[in-house]
Parts: C-alpha cells; sequence; structure tokens
C-alpha cells in the first residue's frame, strides 16, 4: 500500500470492506503518479463516504446524496483536478438518484466509485436500494419487498460509456478497474461490492466470495453483451469492465475550456462592457 | 411631462411585440421608462397586460392612472377603463365595445390583412398609439429590422403608416433628453452583475420569476465565457454551485421561494464548510406554487433563517436594477471575503420591471477575491484565527498542499471530529467572522427628509414606490421621509434608532401579510411598529396607494 497519501485513524469496524477500497484507491492514484493535491476526493455521507477523510488528497465531504454535483462542478471549473467521487450505495442510488441519472448524462469526466454494501451502513442497518428481495433487517422485519434496483443497467441504458463492478476482496483486480475508470475521459462508475461485517448479515465476504468471478473474453464493446453480463446476479456475480464506450464528455461542449481550465479564465471588462451596452 | 399607456389582450395577441417596440421607440428617444408587466402563468390566452409609463424625468415605480388603454381585446376595456383619466383614450379595433366615449375604434384588422400580415394588426394600433403623442416612426426601421427579415419589416412599416394616418394627437410631449442609458429589468442587471463579478458558473433550475436570470446568461455564456448549467433540481443546483465555488471559481445559483426551499441544506453546507456563494432568491407570492407570475415579499425571514444550525448569511434585498447590479458585484465580494452564503432578494416586480437607468459604471466595481495564493506547507483550511476569517488557498495550485472541506464538524484541516473543544472553536470562529462582517453593512437609503415628522419603512423592491410617493407627500407638506433597507441581514440599525427618536409616526410598508420587517426590527431592536400599509394580493403596491393609506393613518 502506498503511504503518499498517508494514513489516518479511521472509524470503520474492523474486517469492513471499505479499508481494502481506501488500500486501492491509494494504490492506484500511486500507480497513476498523481500528486496528492492533484487529486479532489468528494464523498456525500455515510461511511464509504467518510474516505475522503482518511485519505491525503483535496478533499470535500459534502451532503447525504450529494456527492456528484459537487463534483461535478468542481471538475467543470477546474478539470485539471482528477476528481473521484468515493461514496456509498444509500448516497448514491437513493438519496442521490436523481443526480445519479442525470450525471450520466451530463458525463463529466469524473469517476464514481460505489461503495455498495447493500445496506445503510453509518444509520445502522437499514436496507438500502441495493438490498436483495427477502432481505431481512431490524427495519424489513418481514423481509425487503421492494425490487433491488441494478445500478449497472440502469448506468447502460442511460448511456454510461464506462461501466464496471469490482469486489473489494478482490483488490489488484480492484486497482485495475480503478486505474482504467480514472483514466477513462468521461463519466466512468464502479459499482464495488463491499461487505458490511455489521450489518449486512447476508451479503457477506464469503457470500460474496463464493459468487464473484472476473470476467473473461468479454467484448466490453457490446452494449447488448453488457446488458447480459449487467444483469447477472444471485447464483454468480461478474466482475469486471462490463461497458466502455469512447464519448466526447461534457466539456469538450465549449471550445474555450480546450486552451485552460475554467478557473483560469476571466470575463474581460471589454466584453461586460459591450453586454451592458446592448441595453442602451 | 408624464404618460401613462397600458397595452392588454391575450398571450399570443402580439402584445410583447408591441410594448416592446413602443418600449424602445420612447427609450431610444430619450425619455424614461417604467414598464410593469402583469400577466398570468399560461402560455396562451388570459388576461395580461403591461403598463408603460414614460417621462422626460427619472421614474422609479408604475402608476395605477391611465391616459390610453390599448385593448387587444374586450376584456382589457373591460377591465380597466375604471382607470383611464376623464381625457384619456382607449384605442382599440373595431370588435371592441363600449358605451363610453372616450373608446376610439380603428379597423386595425382589416388593415393589416389588406397589407398582406393580419399579424401587423397591433403595428397599425403602434401606429396609431404614437400618433396619439404625436410621435413619428423615428427609430420604427430600425427596431424592425432587427427583430424581422426584410418583408415583414416592410410590411409592419406599411401597417404602422396606416395606423399613423387614423388618428389625430391629443397629447403633448417634449423633446426627449437624448443619453446613453439602459432599459432593463432586474433580473437582466443581477445578470450583468454577476459577469461584471467574473463569475464563472451559474446553475439552476427554472422558476418564475427567477429563470430569467439564467436565460439571460446563457445566451452570453460563450462570448463572456463562463458555465451555464440547468441543474437537474434545486438540490443539485446549490450543490454545483458550492462545488465550483469550492475550487475557486465564483459561482451562483438563482431560484424563487420553492426552489430555495429545496436548497435549504445546501444552503447550510456553505455555511459550515465556509463556501463563498451567492443565490438570487426571486420571490414570488407562496406558499408552495402559490402565484406563479407574480410579486410577493413574503421570504424575508425565511431567507434569514433558512437551515437547521447556526451561520452566518448575508442577505441583501435589491432596491431598483441599478441597486442589483451593484449589489449582486458587492455580493460576491462579501461572499468571498467572509467565506459564506450572501442572498441576494428580489421579487416578481423588480425581476420582471423594464426601466430606464443610468448606464452601469464598471469603474465603479470592485472584484476583490480574497484568496491565499501562497499557502505554507503545514497550510490549514479552517486555521483558527484572530478574525474567523482563515485564509482561503485552492486546490490544485500548490504542491504539498491539499484542501479538504467538510459538512460535518470538522478540526482546522476540515477533518471529522467530535471533539467539544473543536466544536466550540469552530462554532465561534465562524460567529467572530459574521460579526465582523457587519462592519461591512449598509444603512438603509434616505428618502425625503432624514429624520422626518411621518416616517416610512420598506425594503427591497418597494423602494421605488416608496421613493414617488414621499416626493409626492412632500410636495404637500414636507414632513415625510422613507428609510428602505437593502442590506437586511444582520439587519443595520443605525439610521432606524435615530429616525425612532425623532419621528412621530412610523409606518411600515411590505408586500406580505405579517409585516416582516417590523417583526425583525422588533426582535432586533425591540422598538415596536404599529402602523402597516400591508399589500398580499400578488399585485405590486403603487406610490398612489401608499399616499392614499399613509394619509389615512397618519
Ligand atoms: C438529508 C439526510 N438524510 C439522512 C441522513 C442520514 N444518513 C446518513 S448516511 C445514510 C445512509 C448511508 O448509507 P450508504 O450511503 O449506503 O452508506 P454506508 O454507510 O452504507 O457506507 C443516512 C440515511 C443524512 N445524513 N442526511
Ligand atoms: S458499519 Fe459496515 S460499512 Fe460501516 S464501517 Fe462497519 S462494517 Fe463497514
Ligand atoms: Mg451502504
Amino acid at each position: 500500500m502506498s503511504t503518499k497519501y498517508a494514513t489516518y485513524e479511521t472509524a470503520w469496524c474492523p474486517g469492513c470492506g471499505n479499508f481494502a477500497i481506501l488500500d486501492a484507491l491509494k494504490d492506484t492514484l500511486n500507480k497513476l503518479n498523481l500528486s496528492p493535491h492533484q487529486v479532489l476526493v468528494v464523498g456525500g455521507i455515510g461511511q464509504a463516504a467518510k474516505l475522503p477523510q482518511y485519505i491525503n488528497t483535496n478533499g470535500f465531504e459534502g451532503l447525504h446524496g450529494r456527492a456528484l454535483p459537487v463534483a461535478i462542478a468542481a471538475k467543470i471549473a477546474n478539470h485539471n483536478l482528477k476528481v473521484i467521487v468515493n461514496t456509498g450505495d444509500g448516497d448514491s442510488y437513493g438519496e442521490g438518484g436523481n443526480h445519479f441519472i442525470h450525471n450520466i448524462r451530463r458525463n463529466v469526466d469524473i469517476t464514481h466509485f460505489v461503495h455498495d454494501n447493500q445496506i445503510y451502513g453509518l444509520t445502522k442497518g437499514q436496507s438500502s436500494p441495493t438490498s436483495g428481495l427477502g432481505h431481512v433487517t431490524d427495519f424489513t422485519p418481514n423481509g425487503v419487498f421492494n425490487k433491488p434496483l441494478n445500478p449497472l443497467t440502469m448506468a447502460l441504458s442511460l448511456g454510461a460509456g464506462f461501466v464496471a463492478r469490482a469486489f473489494s476482496g478482490e483488490k489488484d483486480h480492484l486497482v485495475e478497474i480503478m486505474q482504467e475508470a480514472i483514466n477513462y475521459k468521461g463519466y466512468a462508475i464502479v459499482d464495488i461490492l463491499q461487505p458490511c461485517v455489521s450489518f449486512n448479515k447476508v451479503n457477506t465476504f464469503a457470500w460474496y466470495k463464493d459468487r464473484v468471478y472476473k470476467l473473461k473474453d468479454h467484448d466490453y464493446k457490446d452494449k447488448v453483451k453488457a446488458f447480459e453480463v449487467a444483469n447477472i446476479w444471485d447464483e454468480e456475480i461478474p466482475i469486471g469492465i462490463i461497458y466502455k464506450e469512447e464519448m466526447p464528455s461534457y466539456t469538450d461542449n465549449f471550445g474555450f475550456l480546450k486552451e485552460k481550465p475554467l478557473i483560469e479564465q476571466d470575463t474581460s471588462k471589454e466584453t461586460v462592457k459591450k453586454l451592458i451596452e446592448d441595453f442602451i | 411631462m408624464e404618460y401613462n399607456v397600458l397595452i392588454g389582450g391575450e398571450a399570443g395577441q402580439g402584445m410583447k411585440t408591441l410594448t416592446s417596440v413602443f418600449s424602445q421607440m420612447i427609450h431610444k428617444r430619450g425619455f424614461y421608462l417604467f414598464t410593469l408587466a402583469d400577466y398570468m402563468s399560461r402560455v396562451r390566452g388570459g388576461h395580461n397586460f403591461f403598463q408603460l409609463r414614460f417621462s422626460d424625468d427619472k421614474l422609479y415605480s408604475h402608476c395605477e392612472k391611465l391616459d390610453v388603454i390599448i385593448a387587444l381585446n374586450q376584456e382589457t376595456c373591460d377591465l380597466h377603463l375604471g382607470r383611464l383619466k376623464e381625457d384619456g383614450v382607449v384605442l382599440a379595433d373595431t370588435n371592441v365595445k363600449s358605451n363610453d366615449s372616450r373608446l376610439v375604434t380603428i379597423k386595425a384588422k382589416e388593415l393589416a390583412t389588406e397589407v398582406g400580415n393580419v399579424r401587423t394588426m397591433s403595428t397599425v394600433l403602434l401606429g396609431a398609439l404614437l400618433k396619439l403623442f404625436g410621435l413619428d416612426e423615428e427609430y420604427l426601421e430600425e427596431i424592425f429590422s432587427h427583430k424581422f427579415n426584410e418583408k415583414i419589416t416592410n410590411q409592419n412599416l406599411e401597417s404602422y403608416q396606416r395606423g399613423q394616418s387614423l388618428v389625430e394627437q391629443k397629447f403633448k410631449t417634449s423633446k426627449g433628453n437624448k443619453a446613453e442609458r439602459l432599459l432593463i429589468n432586474g433580473n437582466q442587471a443581477i445578470a450583468l452583475g454577476a459577469l461584471a463579478a467574473n463569475m464563472k458558473f451559474y446553475s439552476a433550475y427554472p422558476m418564475t420569476p427567477a429563470t430569467s436570470i439564467m436565460s439571460y446568461l446563457v445566451t452570453k455564456a460563450e462570448e463572456a465565457k463562463i458555465i451555464v448549467e440547468q441543474a437537474e433540481d434545486e438540490i443539485a443546483a446549490i450543490n454545483m454551485a458550492i462545488g465550483a465555488a469550492s475550487v475557486g471559481v465564483r459561482a451562483m445559483t438563482g431560484t424563487s421561494g420553492g426552489g430555495f426551499s429545496l436548497m435549504v441544506e445546501g444552503l447550510g453546507l456553505a455555511g459550515i464548510a465556509e463556501i463563498p456563494l451567492v443565490i438570487a432568491l426571486v420571490q414570488r407570492p407562496g406558499p408552495a406554487t402559490g402565484l406563479p407570475t407574480r410579486t410577493e415579499q413574503a421570504d424575508l425571514k425565511f431567507a434569514i433563517n433558512a437551515s437547521q444550525g447556526e451561520f452566518g448569511r448575508i442577505v441583501i434585498s435589491l432596491n431598483s436594477p441599478e441597486d442589483a447590479f451593484y449589489q449582486t458585484t458587492r455580493a460576491f465580494n462579501l461572499a468571498e471575503k467572509y467565506q459564506l452564503p450572501v442572498i441576494l432578494l428580489s421579487d416578481q416586480y423588480l425581476a420582471d420591471a423594464t426601466q430606464t437607468v443610468n448606464l452601469f459604471d464598471l469603474d465603479k466595481v470592485a472584484i476583490e477575491r480574497s484568496i491565499e495564493d501562497e499557502p505554507s506547507s503545514d497550510y490549514k483550511r479552517y486555521a483558527l484565527s484572530e478574525t474567523g476569517i482563515s485564509p482561503r488557498a485552492l486546490p490544485g495550485y500548490h504542491s504539498g498542499v491539499v484542501i479538504n472541506h467538510d459538512s460535518d464538524e470538522h478540526d482546522e484541516e476540515g477533518n471529522i471530529t467530535e471533539s467539544a473543544q473543536v466544536r466550540n472553536d469552530m462554532v465561534n470562529k465562524r460567529a467572530m467572522k459574521f460579526s465582523l462582517a457587519k462592519n461591512d453593512i449598509q444603512e438603509p437609503k434616505v428618502l425625503g427628509i432624514e429624520n422626518p415628522q411621518i416616517l416610512l419603512l420598506g425594503w427591497g423592491s418597494t423602494y421605488s414606490q416608496l421613493k414617488d410617493a414621499v416626493e409626492l407627500l412632500n410636495e404637500n407638506e414636507r414632513r415625510y421621509g422613507a428609510l428602505v433597507f437593502g442590506d437586511i441581514w444582520p439587519l443595520p440599525t443605525k439610521k432606524f434608532l435615530d429616525s425612532y427618536k425623532t419621528s412621530e409616526k412610523i409606518i411600515n410598508v411590505e408586500q406580505n401579510s405579517t409585516a416582516q420587517l417590523a417583526s425583525l426590527i422588533k426582535e432586533t431592536t425591540g422598538k415596536d411598529i404599529d402602523l402597516n400599509i400591508l399589500r398580499y394580493d400578488g399585485r405590486p403596491l403603487s406610490a398612489d396607494e401608499i399616499i392614499e393609506k399613509v394619509l389615512e393613518v397618519e
């Protein structure tokens, strides 16, 4: 594990999948040769969303569900920053569901790592949008009735250009995928399966370990295949890059952003003067 | 010289073009104009009107008594005839009927059809209207050719001439006094202020009456090199603006009360994370959907108190388009100086009223960024300091320095903490910089006599009606004055307390039903204000109405 991004005391439970994700992220940034000041890690609120606190990069810990709007705007404002979102499944797909939908459409060049423990960890064990049918929690004593949301098919159908799944228990593989995701020019989502040892007694480390397999010979350019793979769940769970397509990202729509980032461009006094005089 | 014209009809009848062309012809001649828009929340039909007051002297508000009514339909004639002066004129097509001898009908539709374009009917009326004031076609071609192709322009010019030949001059006009002035509304002034302040990022979700800030900015985005993003909702809008501001660009969002309700958690985020943020809150009558296209000043306490927890924010209410322009530029400086949200409080009346104002002067605009350019290697984003202000460095520019922003209570480095000591330090730090901000707060504007016998109070857009009212009241007996608040939170109290001692009566004037300013004054100074003139039917108070009620209560 790289020490360049420092090691902090965390408030996570021993054995939590979040540790491996944090380590993987540090390794990834190291491999990509990124200095701490070049990276901005954004989180919402939740256990996963505490990650920005535990890594020595620029950080923004915002509101529950609102990591994406902060992250994309930060990127638009200074596209020289590598902007990475690390946050939970509840944060990304529940409270922040609307931003998830629309930021896929917007396609700003950021990376979204969802720590998907299929549970609300911080608030102590309520079901999340990805909790399986029948999942019994203290808050769903008769099991979850609501159908789980599939973030991957959702992302695919909304036109996301980089869709992947990973598992915190396969760290080297996770690092590979993180690198690809960060290097992808556009919005990249990686749904990372993450055991929550304290509150998710169904989808445990062993549960995931028994099911995940790395995708081999998968043509991630084939959208139909991608949908097929993204739908595989329960008995077996494929991990890897499910879909990837090059496409223009948000900032490509603005000619003036090609020269330099927004933050380094001023609206000249002459321009403002002219705009005022248009009202004469 | 001063006249007041009402143009009314259904949405989609060409009223907007008629109004805009008439306004420009009047403006370009060097007259001052004040146009009030009264429209319904629908795309077609309904009853809508514009009231255009013009004069050779500066105007501040609209006026109820009418000299001319252009009735594009029967309803306009029926509804507004009662406000027409004795020697006034209703000008309409022959399909409008009335026994009133002041009605003058012309075959506008028939003539327009003859010209080959029935849609130029309103231009026939325009020709007749200008003729009533003895004004010819000066500027007409220039204005039409800017809007339409040659064929349609020529049809309009022809229709205009036909209209001119149908009536005789009725009103005397002076020669306008031409100068470089702007014809602009409050929202456009806010948008220009933002550009003058070098705002780079504007995110918003459409909501009347704030939408036109965004629609203006988006048309100038390329030219001004700014990003204007339509967010998926107001929660996204404010969080985007916060994200952009957090890395160092000047960012802004704008909305009306409903959208601001959704932004409330974000407002608190800007408070605790100390992000400089400017929010335009353009009020309309609430709660919930309320009256979308009408005016009210009922979000004052909401703006001041929105969000859980305690933190400083500055609320500036806007008095006029000039004020909106300069205050918007100032809002960005204050937001950055004190690293907190600044709310610009406007309303539909100011947002939509197009008026003649003096040219905005960019030499009066200062951009003060308050950014730390050379942070040391042990830089801390929330470093405790004597003023409560921590130097603000930007992420990405300083090797070895990282910037952390946090919505949790945090330590000096921006890391989450539950330490009681740090919590106290941080709450106190934020409170300290807010008390410091009080030094930058501007006292209310004084109208009429300073420390008068009869003192009127107001805030925000009622500045314009109060200005006219006080002037007229003083014509009879010089004993009236008004204090109109611009900066309203923190509430400046010095001038108020001075006048409080000397005035015999204080009358508070507001566009809401609960006298929120009076209650804020009571809360802040302990002083009671007993007399209120309140209007909350969604229509703007007029100077005449204020005068009438002042004379009633005093
Ligand atoms: C507006 C708002 N609503 C609710 C909460 C409480 N809350 C904090 S985190 C959270 C859910 C966290 O779940 P998830 O995003 O999956 O993160 P995890 O803790 O599982 O990593 C909730 C409901 C909050 N902080 N803010
Ligand atoms: S509650 Fe669950 S997600 Fe949170 S730290 Fe503990 S194990 Fe991890
Ligand atoms: Mg979770």
